[in-house]
């Protein structure tokens, strides 16, 4: 290791540590166990600044940050599938001395599956979990080709039924709207001019907007054709109403990560440097 | 005289309302104190029946308002609904309704445990009371029943969705049975996919890896669907040209199906010792911890090519941005509308949401996927001419057309 990188580690580990100290110094009185929390308040604004130092380059701090967040993850999700998966949902349907045994209530039964009781039924996914498990034996991996034909299929079976519904059916009768709204003749029309949301104009805009922008849209996705002539133009107005609305969707998106930014700041002057109230 | 006189007296202020009392029940007539407000009419024509198209546990009912509801007296403000699962009571409250009110639906839970569990196939009888702002004076109907809810096997609300479906399935099986006859089904140019094998040359030629990323969804979403395909192509052309490949995955199962994928890759390739478990790992499921792996790979592999294909939330500009730090060329697909802006602005190419599962037919020519994207087509243009008459319908006063694609709960 350069011994310029040792340096900067000395100096990093030496600022933490003051940190720390400086941290319990300022909780002391306010509250118990001021050593401990000061020590969580500055190791998660160390944690904070590695994982920020990124923005200047790859260095020991992100790599380290990295992979306690990955490492600490990964077994929180294991953990957690664990207690909420096997011992919530499963043990409580097949075990009654099980249930007992993790402290949780029994669950009467629920499902009825093929008119037999849960307690024989969820045994189904057991036993397809554990042909998935057998993946990691070399000469019965091809076992969980099974189990992962059943997970994949019967999902997309479901979502076919479930997105046909939500995101074509009711699309395209959505699209159905007056395009001429409160018509009364052109004299009215233009007599009655003005932006009120709920007006005749905006509500007749907005109409037109919807009606256009589907079809353009649908016209732009269309691959058997190739996008020319008047097709070419309809895909044309297609793309730059999807670019607008990515556009606009952009905005608002990057105005939620600032508010991030915001909370992450919040604490690094408030929590740990105590700046700001 | 005078005495008889103060007997009579005594009885006609005293008896009445004593008499009253005695005749006083809680669902019956109503006391002398009430006097001034009359007695409004009942609800009439009560009507019961099994709630249609649920799971059970559930009645309907029907009546006439009251003739006092609004009109005659005016003096009836809502109506209670009792149930009882004998004729001769007690009966339940089971729901008010307000006044002008015809209808109402008696819902109770399937769980048997449950205060408000309402049995299948088990006789009830309804009242409907015409209630009035004295809670002593209400009229009654007659009863009715008995009723029984059950279970329906088919919804018949949900009829669109499978004329649809059906429509959709006869015209994909067309097209695919098109396609394996040898019929030369035509497919759009793409320019997110044909720079692909542009961008896998040029990883060969760096002597670079490429990295593929396989989103955040789980092996049964569409997008991640869509995204083993390509990946199958991507890895049978790394590996003819024997460059590397890794593929970091979020979910254990999207983990699994994708080493099958690419192992299946190489051995169509002719390549299968070439093939290396660990080019496919899993991370970890946590989102940004993912991400902050995935970015340290980038920084240090410095990969040629990043090819992002499948569901992706809001690690997407991270992910991008730190490709394009590392300069690799990237190419991204996805069906997350939120995260498309992201992948335009910091991507060199993109594909924007069907264009991602055109893309798999569109690389491999499969009679299967070929027959699928054409189904599509031919859906889209449907829709774009029902939306057509469905327009000219609501403009020229036929609302009736769009009642056609009313789905119910």
């Amino acid at each position: 290791m350069k011994r310029s990188s040792i340096i900067i580690m000395l100096v990093v580990l030496a600022m933490f540590v003051i940190s720390w100290l400086a941290k319990a110094s300022s909780m002391a009185g306010v509250e118990d166990h001021n050593i401990w929390h000061g020590f969580l308040i500055t190791f998660s604004a160390f944690l904070t600044l590695a994982i920020l130092s990124f923005l200047y380059k790859d260095n020991p701090f992100y790599k380290f940050a990295e992979h306690l967040f990955v490492g600490v993850s990964a077994a929180y999700w294991m953990s957690m599938g664990f207690w909420t998966t096997i011992v919530g949902n499963l043990i409580p349907r097949i075990s009654n001395s099980l249930s007992a045994f993790f402290e949780v209530p029994p669950i009467a039964d629920e499902w009825a599956l093929l008119l037999l009781p849960d307690s024989v039924t969820f045994f189904i996914p057991v036993i397809l979990g554990i042909m998935l498990l057998l993946r990691l034996s070399r000469n019965m991996g091809w076992i969980s080709a099974w189990p992962l034909a059943f997970i994949v299929g019967s999902t997309a079976g479901f979502n076919l039924v479930r997105y046909l519904r939500s995101d074509f059916i009711e699309q395209v009768s959505s699209t159905f709207v007056p395009l001429l709204v409160d018509w009364q003749g052109t004299g009215h029309f233009f007599s009655h001019l003005n932006l009120n949301a709920s007006g005749q104009f905006v509500t007749m805009a907005g109409n037109w907007v919807i009606f256009l922008g589907v079809m353009c849209g649908l016209i732009y996705f269309f691959f058997s054709k190739e996008h020319k002539g008047i097709f070419g133009f309809g895909s044309r107005v297609g793309i730059w109403i999807l670019m607008v609305t990515f556009g606009a969707s952009f905005g608002y998106t990057v105005m939620g990560r600032i508010s991030l930014l915001v909370g992450r700041l919040t604490f690094l002057f408030g929590d740990w440097l105590g700046l700001i109230s | 005289m005078k005495l008889t006189f103060l007997i009579a007296c005594c009885v006609l202020f005293l008896g009445f309302p004593v008499a009253g009392f005695a005749q006083d029940t809680p669902e019956e007539a109503q006391p002398a104190d009430s006097i001034t407000t009359p007695i409004p009419a009942p609800p009439g024509n009560v009507t019961a029946w099994d709630t249609e198209n649920d799971h059970g546990h559930s009645v309907s009912l029907s009546w006439e308002p009251s003739p006092d509801d609004g009109t005659g007296l005016g003096n009836v403000i809502g109506y209670i609904v009792f149930r009882s699962d004998s004729p001769d009571g007690p009966f339940v409250d089971r729901g008010v309704q307000p006044a002008g009110a015809s209808g109402h639906t008696d819902v109770g839970s399937k769980e048997e445990a449950s205060q408000d569990y309402m049995a299948d196939y088990v006789d009830y009888y309804y009242k409907v009371r015409a209630i009035t702002a004295d809670s002593l004076v209400f009229a009654e109907s007659v009863m009715v029943g008995p009723v029984q809810s059950y279970g329906q096997w088919f919804n018949t609300g949900r009829i669109p969705v499978l004329v649809f479906v059906l429509c959709f399935m006869a015209i994909t099986i067309f097209f695919i049975q098109k396609a394996k006859s040898g019929a030369n089904l035509f497919v759009r140019r793409l320019a997110g996919i044909e720079a692909v094998d542009e961008a896998i040359g040029r990883a060969t030629e760096m002597g670079k890896p490429i990295l593929y990323v396989l989103g955040l969804g789980t092996a049964a979403d569409i997008a991640t669907i869509a995204s083993y395909t390509i990946l199958g192509r991507v890895a049978k052309k790394i590996a003819e040209y024997q460059t590397g490949l890794i593929v970091p995955c979020y979910d254990p199962i999207t983990m699994t199906v994708a080493q099958e994928t690419v192992k299946t890759a190489y051995m169509d390739a002719g390549r299968p010792d070439a093939y290396n478990e660990d080019m496919v790992y899993f991370v970890t499921q946590s989102q940004f911890a993912y991400v902050a792996a995935v970015n340290g790979t980038m920084l240090r592999e410095r990969p040629a090519t990043n090819i992002y294909m499948g569901k992706f939330y809001a690690e997407s500009l991270i992910l991008a941005e730190t490709g394009a730090l590392a300069g690799s060329i990237q190419i991204a697909g996805t069906d997350e509308i939120a995260q498309i802006p992201f992948f335009v602005v910091a991507c060199d190419y993109t594909l924007i949401g069907e264009e991602l599962y055109a893309a798999s037919a569109y690389l491999g020519r499969e009679p299967l996927l070929l027959g699928s994207l054409k189904a599509q087509d031919y859906a889209k243009a449907a829709v774009i001419i029902l939306a057509i008459l469905g327009v000219i319908a609501m403009n020229v006063g036929l609302d009736g057309f769009k009642d056609l694609f009313y789905i119910s709960n």
